[in-house]
């Protein structure tokens, strides 16, 4: 990792200034699965010929029913299970970060502990690696409390010390996982902001799963509405606001229209879905 | 620690209770009221008072019985007595004691290396787990008592007694580090294979420290069936004319029906017991007060 002066993450901003640095030949940052279908032992068939391509610097919601493949494309695209049939492009690699749905993280190990963990496995030592766990910290607010433990904290700030986790070794890629499902709306709302602010500053690609359409219409540059039974995706909606976002966006016509837009494809998913 | 947890309960029960119209903020006021319950002298006097007492008073009716009925000391010897005979063989008692401690400590030390080094054998592969189960399964259900006879054939004394300690203090460490290292959180698992953690990465910085209060309560077992092995094999060594342990000391006073030198050396046995598990327990408290559930103040 090179650590500037200014900012230890700041490697992570696509700059055009600086000049490319050599990139394999899929751009680290983006992520496709082609024709994607995943079977589970059990028979179930989680996805079906799921196309869906993530493009550098993109903020991609997924939506949809529960069961309908979400968590499991998200897997699919870190690596973490390997498709049925089709083809990963980018993803995987070391150089993904993934947020799961709780906190995960290891309550033995203090805060900066534990966001230090990817680099350690890395081999980075504890001095070598403060300056980005600190900056990592910094990013997401919770400078003050690198010698707590995680039960000393709310479930807001063991979400944000999980997502410092995943910015601490600048990944090109986010997948995040219903991050903030098990909060309250404010923290909720707060959590929206600061992930903007961080996706503006560090220009990392975001493919975000959530339940809420408000949340994908918000946060996202584009919404990939997904149905079940097979799961596969439906709708693909452009959000069309620039990406640097405030509260005033919840109030714009543009914001209604797409959560509109949003809750219609997503009531047809449903409506398609005999379960529910 | 245990002894005086539901005392020091029940003596802070009313502060935390009572309600101090007085103050406003409310949270404010029951966590100072927390601290000062906790700090005050009269209840955590109380707390070590109460069970501190009673036991005086069990001692005091005892030695009353004794007195009041003029029962004889080779029946049941007074405390006073016992106090005495342990002061007045305390040559004799305090060496079979270090004899006794020694062998326990170093029992549950090898237990310790064994048993977690086999757990974390079973934790790299099921077919190892399947293949040596069994064996570990068969010594522990087979009693000690059983074995030690053969062993005492088999081996010199000391290392027969040895054996027996490691034996019964080997299967709980090992079982509950296993049980430990197999039960690190799933997602932290995957964040592992995220990270591409090496196997010995995940050992290291996942599966040890979860499997860590599995086992220091395997340890707190083992710690008690280390002492009672060593004692077990001590008697049956000691009938066959060898050692010098506690227990030794007691088979022979009861041969010669010195029956204060065998009370004094079962209350050392006793405050061996109680030691050992004094210091497991502040161990594994102080190894987990500040992340693990078991460590913090009871609730209910
Ligand atoms: N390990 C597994 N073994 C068998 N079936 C599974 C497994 N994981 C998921 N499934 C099935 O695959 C389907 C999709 O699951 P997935 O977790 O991807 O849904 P999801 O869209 O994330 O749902 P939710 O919104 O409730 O989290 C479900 O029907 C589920 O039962
Ligand atoms: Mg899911």
């Amino acid at each position: 990792m090179t650590l500037g002066r200014t900012s230890p993450l700041s490697g992570m901003m696509s700059s055009p200034l600086r000049g490319p640095p050599p990139r394999p030949a899929v751009k680290a940052g983006s992520v496709a699965l082609r024709n994607v279908s995943k079977t589970f032992s059990n028979g179930t068939v989680a996805l079906s010929n799921l196309d869906l391509e993530v493009r550098e610097g993109e903020f991609v919601s997924l939506i949809g029913p529960s069961g309908c493949g979400k968590s499991t494309a998200l897997r699919i695209m870190a690596g973490l299970t390997a498709p049925s049939s089709g083809t990963l492009e980018g993803g995987g690699g070391a150089d993904v970060g993934f947020v799961f749905q709780e906190p995960t993280l290891m309550p033995w190990a203090t805060v900066f502990d534990n966001v230090w963990l990817p680099l350690r496995l890395r081999r980075m030592s504890r001095t070598a690696a403060a300056s980005a766990v600190l900056e990592a910290l910094a990013l997401v607010g919770l400078s003050k409390f690198t010698g707590s433990y995680p039960r000393e904290l709310s479930g807001g700030m063991k979400m944000r010390v999980s997502i410092a986790r995943a910015l601490v070794i600048e990944p090109r890629l986010l997948l995040m996982d219903e991050p903030f499902a098990a909060l309250d709306e404010i923290t909720r709302f707060k959590l929206n902001n600061d992930l903007i602010r961080l996706k503006a500053e560090l220009g990392t690609t975001v493919v975000f799963v959530t339940h809420s359409v408000y949340e994908s219409v918000f946060l996202s540059s584009r919404i990939v509405v997904m149905a079940s039974r097979p799961g596969r995706a439906i709708d693909d909606i452009a959000v069309p606001a620039p990406a640097d976002r405030d509260e005033a966006f919840r109030s714009s016509p543009a914001y209604v229209e797409t959560c509109r837009a949003a809750s219609l494809a997503l009531h047809g998913a449903m409506a398609e879905d005999d379960y529910l | 620690m245990s002894a005086i947890g539901p005392a020091s309960v029940i003596a802070n029960g009313p502060a935390f209770e009572a309600p101090d119209p007085e103050v406003p903020d409310f949270e404010a006021s029951v966590s100072a009221r927390t601290r000062t319950a906790r700090r005050l002298a009269p209840s955590t006097l109380l707390g070590y008072a109460l069970p501190c007492g009673v036991f005086a008073a069990a001692i005091a009716a005892w030695e009353a019985l004794v007195r009041f009925n003029d029962i004889p000391p080779y029946i049941l010897p007074a405390p006073s007595l016992i106090g005495a005979t342990l002061i007045k063989d305390w040559a004799i008692l305090f060496n079979a004691t270090l004899v006794t401690l020694r062998t326990t400590v170093l029992a549950l030390g090898l237990a310790v290396v064994g048993g977690v080094g086999l757990a974390v054998l079973f934790a790299q592969s099921k077919w190892i787990e399947r293949s040596l189960f069994p064996f570990a399964v068969i010594l522990q259900v087979t009693p000690i008592v059983a074995i030690a006879p053969l062993l005492i054939i088999y081996l010199s004394s000391g290392t027969a007694v040895l054996t027996c300690a490691f034996l019964v203090a080997f299967f709980p460490i090992l079982s509950n580090t296993a049980l430990g290292l197999a039960s690190a959180d799933h997602n932290l698992i995957e964040l592992m294979q995220l990270y591409r953690a090496s196997r010995w990465q995940g050992l290291v910085h996942l599966r040890l420290p979860a499997a860590m209060p599995y086992f220091l309560g395997g340890l707190r077992i083992g710690g008690g069936l280390a002492l009672i092995g060593a004692i077990v094999a001590e008697i049956a060594a000691g009938s066959a004319g060898q050692g010098s342990g506690l227990a030794y000391r007691i088979v022979e006073a009861g041969f010669r029906l010195n029956i204060p030198r065998m009370f004094a050396a079962l209350v050392l046995i006793s405050f061996c017991g109680v030691v050992i598990h004094v210091v497991l327990a502040a161990l594994s408290h102080l190894t987990l007060r500040r992340w693990h559930d078991s460590a913090r103040r009871k609730g209910i």
